[in-house]
């Protein structure tokens, strides 16, 4: 049920940059798991003359079978996307299909289609693992001993086999997370959303939450829309990423293709001993080294971009050298997520994040 | 109740995806089968939490006591009427806890909301209603156990009921439609507002003036006339004299069918209100 123009919907005026004009491969083959085209969505707010705009004007295409991440800081509007696309909340205008089926005109299909993690956690905790389960697939019309079967099979996987008979209260907030994300899983949904399903975890528990979530995409098969402010966490999960920021798409692309746009690794380089030459020598040295472009010189430190930083190492060396200021440590840097989202929301992530605290 | 006042969610349909087993099953049983899931949650809820069960039963014991032992003497007054204190008293105490026990929904209901669990539910393909009925049988239950242990605690202590099995049963039938206008009422403020003080606020405010503004303590022909008036507008007194009514050796059927039916008409519309704010809620979600 992909819209004839789904191929144009990344071209729309809310999404300037090549990236995301890239028609969507599956345009042309599969129906998009999700579609979402032009979400608005305002909140009145108490004690606020205008209403808030949550979203914008948003639009995205998830093929099937991925994890597509949304990446963005606190109040970007990833949860009210995550909200609209589960029929939980209704949006002012625009249109999506999830599953292939209209929010709008079909809640109760995509109802069953999805699972969904929110991201307050919402099992109830004065109820056992298990029964919280089993309550959820009830509530699917699931019932008797294929249910039983589901609960204790999601229990193994999530690690929760020996707390399933325990009050949820009682679980750390790792083990509380792995029963949300079973809880999404217990009518096996053809499309999970995943609302930052690793916020508060410690770095073990959260790699462990990772591997999972690659599993339900890979073996599973399932398309997982993913929000997100970790970085790393997008960077390693989704196939696709978008970058929502004030309620907007600002770029949508594969995470290599993101950071391709912005041409180039950063060099950075510690000049030995007091900088022999002035700041200029070494300016002028490294202008003269080809594909090295973007020079600062701070000190003994010194940064610039390259094409290809690896390749460019040697010649930069050499070229420090001439200028009488050796090297003591050069290292080279692929351009991070947090630099794509510098470009693209024209600030950085964690000024994005304490600017909407 | 209200099964047939909120335009549920569609009915069911075939699950396009691994979701097995419900695609045929007839909407109506399937809505009764959610409201009952539903309530049984909350049964388990409030079995786990033996405090709150401890203080609920034990409440109604103290007031039961405290009340029997200070107004023991008004039964002596001129026009008081019943024959002891006590007979008076447990139908009064019987309102009281429905009042009370049950003004205080709106907090669960905050709760879930904030924990996410409401949201979590009504992703769900749950219809509404079940939501709202399973707090409806839940609290009605509740209540209904409530009082026949007060009748219980009532019998030991020597109280009389003249008015029989049947009008026991009235009694509390109609402490338990009072319970749910509040039940129901608290939860569409919890929704409304979303802030514990107020539901606080308002229930300190309400509880003793609606109780000593009715025949609970003190029969109204004792009553300055000003409270007599205002009383006949109180839900809780409609309740008593129901009760009251029905429990007499010669029960008064008309004062029963009116007072009773306007009870259950505000239970009604109670109910009501409470789906409507439900529905506004999911507007602000
Ligand atoms: N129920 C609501 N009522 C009023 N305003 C809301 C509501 N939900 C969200 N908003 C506002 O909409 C904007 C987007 O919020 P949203 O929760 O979607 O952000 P988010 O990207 O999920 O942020 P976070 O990373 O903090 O979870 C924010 O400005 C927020 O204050
Ligand atoms: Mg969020």
């Amino acid at each position: 049920m992909t819209s004839p123009n789904g191929g144009t919907v990344r071209t729309a005026a809310t999404v300037p940059h090549p990236a995301a004009a890239r028609p969507a491969p599956a345009a042309a083959g599969r129906p998009l798991a999700i579609e979402a085209v032009d979400l608005v969505k305002t909140y009145q707010v108490k004690g606020r003359s205008g209403p808030v705009r949550a979203l914008d004007g948003l639009s995205i295409g998830v093929e099937p079978g991925i994890v597509f991440g949304l990446l963005g800081p606190n109040g970007a509007g990833k949860s009210t996307t995550v909200k609209i696309l589960t029929t939980l909340a209704a949006a002012d205008s625009g249109r999506a299909t999830v599953a292939g089926r209209s929010i709008a005109a079909d809640p109760a299909l995509v109802r069953r289609a999805i699972g969904v993690v929110a991201q307050r956690s919402g099992a109830d905790p004065v109820a056992t693992g298990r029964e919280n389960l089993l309550l959820q697939g009830r509530l699917y019309g699931m019932r008797g001993a294929e249910l039983a079967r589901r609960a204790d099979e999601l229990l193994d996987r999530f690690d929760l086999a020996d707390a399933g008979r325990r009050q949820v209260k009682t679980y750390s907030g790792g083990m509380q997370r792995r029963l949300d994300v079973a809880l999404g899983l217990v009518h096996r949904p053809e499309v999970l959303f995943l609302d930052e399903p690793t916020t508060g975890l410690d770095p073990e528990a959260r790699t462990a939450m990772w591997d999972e979530i690659g599993r339900l995409a890979g073996d599973d098969g399932l398309t997982i829309l993913l929000t997100t402010h970790y970085l790393e966490e997008a960077d390693r999960l989704a196939a696709r990423l978008a970058i929502v920021d004030r309620g907007r798409i600002v770029a949508e692309g594969t995470p290599d293709d993101l950071k391709g746009e912005l041409h180039g690794d950063a060099v950075h380089a510690v000049l030995a001993g007091t900088p022999a030459a002035d700041a200029l020598g070494v300016y002028e040295a490294l202008g003269r080294v080809p594909g090295i472009r973007e020079i600062t010189v701070d000190g003994r430190r010194v940064s610039a971009r390259a094409d290809d930083g690896a390749a460019a190492v040697p010649a930069v060396l050499a070229a420090l050298d001439q200028a009488g200021s050796p090297v003591a440590a050069v290292t080279v840097a692929r351009p991070s997520l947090d630099d794509v989202y510098l470009r693209y929301a024209g600030r950085s992530f964690a000024d994005a994040e304490g600017a909407s605290r | 109740m209200s099964t047939s006042t909120l335009p549920a969610a569609p009915a069911p349909a075939p699950a396009p995806t691994g979701a097995r087993g419900s695609g045929a099953r007839p909407r109506l049983t399937e809505g009764a089968a959610q409201t009952w899931f539903m309530t049984q949650r909350q049964f388990m809820a409030f079995a786990r939490q033996p405090a709150y069960l401890i203080i609920t039963l034990i409440q109604p014991v103290i007031w039961l006591f405290l009340f029997g032992a200070l107004f023991r003497k008004v039964v002596e007054l001129p026009g008081f009427g019943a024959g002891s204190y006590l007979d008076y008293l447990v139908p009064g105490v019987i309102v009281m806890s429905a009042v009370s026990a049950n003004m205080w929904a709106g907090m669960g209901t905050l709760e879930e909301i904030e924990r996410g669990t409401l949201n979590r539910f009504l992703i769900t393909p749950v219809h509404r209603s079940a939501l709202m009925n399973a707090n409806v049988v839940a609290q009605s239950a509740t209540t209904a156990i409530q009082s026949l242990i007060i009748i219980l605690l009532g019998w030991i202590g020597g109280a009389h009921y003249p008015g029989g099995v049947l009008g026991l049963l009235i009694l509390v039938v109609v402490a338990s439609a009072l319970g749910t206008i509040f039940g129901a009422f608290s939860n569409a403020l919890g929704m409304l507002v979303r802030q514990r003080e107020s539901i606080i606020g308002i229930n300190t405010f309400l509880l003793l003036p609606l109780t000593f503004l009715s025949s609970a303590f003190m029969p109204p022909t004792l009553m300055p006339h000003w409270m007599q008036v205002v009383a006949r507008f109180n839900p809780v007194n409609w309740a008593l004299e129901t009760g009251r009514a029905a429990m007499a050796a010669h029960p008064d059927w008309w004062s029963v069918l009116s007072h009773g039916g306007w009870t259950l008409l505000l239970a009604a519309f109670a109910v009501w209100l409470s789906l409507r704010t439900f529905r506004s809620y999911q507007k602000s979600v």
